[in-house]
């Protein structure tokens, strides 16, 4: 069997996936960002008008799939697998989601690097042809992961200059095996764990940092490509702090990445001025931009080659109690503009 | 009368800076901090460190958490003088058990009345 | 050892990360903490000394009054959602006085009401405030019964 690897960590998909549509849903204040215009549904509640935040973040989800599904002009029953994840115990939301859509359902868990580790997998399901549509789903919510992670709401406390905004935000894509999309996924690099002994809980950036480092140098490696190849770099969501932190990483890994071609979503979503410190986090940050902002970009030509790679702080509050660490993780997939894909 | 509110103000102010420099340089985060001031009001108190500094301050001296600290080892101290040794137990709440009592309440009472609210929605 | 990264390279690494790192600056923070802490204060004092005056409280009961208004004022808000605004402006400007005591058993209780009113708020009441008294309660009783034993 002819293998699919590049290099060590690098995977080609031989048909080229299409990424045929995206639906992103986000909370009022991520709808007050500078995104605003590009987002497709702004909830006017940070509760979306239910019981709990729990219930909130699995509802918005579940609005992201079935909008994704009606711009995709596609029935539920036409899902042959959902793959997607979220930050809560027992990835709460797409579980409540996946329970309500009823089809094959495979949870992922990469903390904030859910969602490029979702869209990997869904591109090898459709790739090697286990799945016609694969729709690949992830959720944030600020309030739920404030609790679970950090505080009650009205817990009185300051956040250091290097905290992070958990987004409030949920995205959905489909990926296809029809060759009439724009969009399309040639390939893919799979990141390794990495731990570089912080321990800041408030410091996810630097927590992430040489996972990003790691999973780029080696996509670059395997590829044999630099930065210079591609229009645009995203990574998932570094924040100030971590995005800082990867450019001299990479600068010593020999493959600076250059200004104006590299973005962290993280700096993205929120207004400035909007207090959120280091940046925004979350599996929803790298999603919503990537689908308001990066896919259109693709969609219409602007951008013919974009790397786009979610980073994951994989914290357990068990083992920050413990004095452990935190691990971290970065996936990369390659998303390209293709000609004949217009309809 | 208005000196009194001065001296208030500026121990109550140190008190809280130093909690604040310790924040801020030192692996203790708030709720850490809340425990060793407790426990450092009581040894103080208990050393007879912390009463001139009330009686300085006042309120300024009462209201941070090592004055709590202070409640709790002036109530036991006061109540195994008149008690015998079942005062160790009985002292040290019976002192504080106002602000005890009030926070537990209205605790309840508040988480009743409203519901948290994510903030710069 | 648990993976295979070079000490030097973590080293090197975590310099890098404290020269990156934005820190919070530490006079004007302590500042905000001194002002908000001894504005709190001069509250405390004012409602020990109005109901001793007008309350017709002896001079212990007064303090025990200033505490009350204190965590009942923290518990209003806390409640409507003030608190935590001020907090994060303050620092430990909240959280040293009563103040940050009574908040830190009320929002908890709050929060994890959709969990409960036994479990959620009864138990997470106490996530905070637990080891406040805990250790609190159990160094006064060691400190009595010391003073029992020596009688210093």
């Amino acid at each position: 069997m002819k293998s699919l690897k590049i290099g060590k960590q690098t995977i080609r998909f031989l048909s080229a996936p299409s990424l045929v549509a995206a639906a992103s849903v986000v909370g009022p204040k991520e709808g007050r960002g500078p995104l605003s215009q590009h987002y497709d549904i702004i909830l006017d509640d940070p509760i979306n008008h239910t019981e709990s935040y729990e219930m909130a973040e699995h509802t918005m989800l579940l609005q992201a799939c079935k909008h994704c599904l009606t711009k995709a002009n596609m029935q539920e029953e036409q899902i042959d697998l959902i793959l997607g994840g979220d930050l809560l115990n027992q990835i709460l939301s797409t579980t409540l989601t996946a329970r309500e859509l009823q089809r094959p359902f495979i949870g992922l868990y990469g903390a904030c690097s859910t969602m490029a580790e979702s869209l990997l997998m869904g591109s090898i399901c459709v790739d090697g042809g286990y799945a016609e549509n694969a729709l690949c789903a992830v959720s944030s919510h600020y309030c739920t992961a404030e609790r679970q992670f950090r505080y009650p709401l009205e817990y009185g406390n300051q956040r250091t200059p290097a905290a992070q905004w958990t987004v409030t935000g949920a995205g959905a894509f489909l990926i296809s095996h029809t060759q009439h999309s724009p969009v399309c996924i040639p390939c893919g690099t799979i990141g390794k764990v990495m731990d570089y002994q912080i321990k800041d809980a408030n410091n996810m950036g630097a927590a992430m940092a040489p996972a990003a480092a790691d999973t780029l140098a080696a996509h670059f490696q395997d590829t044999g490509r630099t930065p210079k190849d591609y229009d645009h770099i995203f990574s998932g969501d570094l924040g100030k702090v971590g995005s800082d932190l990867l450019k001299n990483l990479m600068k010593q890994k020999g493959y600076a990445l250059i200004e104006d071609n590299y973005t962290d979503c993280g700096l993205m979503v929120f207004d400035p001025k909007d207090d959120v410190h280091a940046g925004a986090s979350g599996c929803g940050c790298s999603a919503v931009v990537l689908s308001a902002y990066i896919l259109d970009k693709i969609r219409i030509g602007a951008w013919k080659r974009v790397l786009f790679m979610a980073t994951g702080a994989l914290m357990s509050t068990t083992s920050s109690q413990q004095g452990e660490s935190i691990p971290g993780i970065a996936h990369a997939i390659v998303l390209e503009h293709r000609e004949d894909g217009m309809k | 009368m208005i000196f009194m509110y001065l001296k208030a103000f500026l121990v109550g102010g140190i008190l809280c800076a130093i909690g604040e420099a310790l924040i801020l340089k030192t692996k203790l985060t708030p709720a850490r901090i809340l425990v060793v001031y407790i426990v450092a009001g009581v040894i103080l108190s208990a050393a007879g460190l912390y009463k001139p500094l009330v009686q300085f301050a006042g309120a300024g001296a009462t209201v941070p958490l090592t004055g709590f600290g202070h409640a709790l080892a002036q109530g036991t101290i006061q109540a195994v003088q008149e008690k015998g040794w079942i005062g160790a137990f009985t002292g040290g709440l019976t002192a504080t058990a106002g602000g005890i009592a009030a926070a537990v309440f209205f605790g309840l009472i508040a988480a009743f009345c409203f519901k948290p609210k994510p903030k710069d929605f | 050892m648990k993976h295979n990264i070079p000490d030097s390279v973590i080293k090197n690494y975590q310099t890098m990360v404290r020269k990156l790192t934005p820190k919070s600056p530490l006079g004007s923070g302590c500042l905000r903490a001194f002002v908000v802490g001894g504005f709190i204060c001069i509250i405390g004092q004012a409602a020990t000394d109005l109901s001793h005056v007008y309350l017709d409280l002896n001079a212990s009961e007064a303090l025990t009054f200033g505490s009350v208004f204190l965590v009942f004022i923290t518990a209003l808000l806390t409640g409507i959602g003030v608190f935590d605004r001020i907090a994060r402006y303050a620092g430990a400007g909240t959280v040293v006085p009563i103040t940050g005591f009574a908040n830190a058993m009320v929002s908890p209780a709050m929060e994890f009401k959709a969990e409960g009113w036994v479990l959620g708020t009864g138990a997470k009441l106490f996530t905070i405030a637990g080891p406040v008294l805990a250790y609190g309660i159990s160094t006064a009783v060691a400190v009595g019964i010391l003073y029992f034993l020596i009688g210093w």
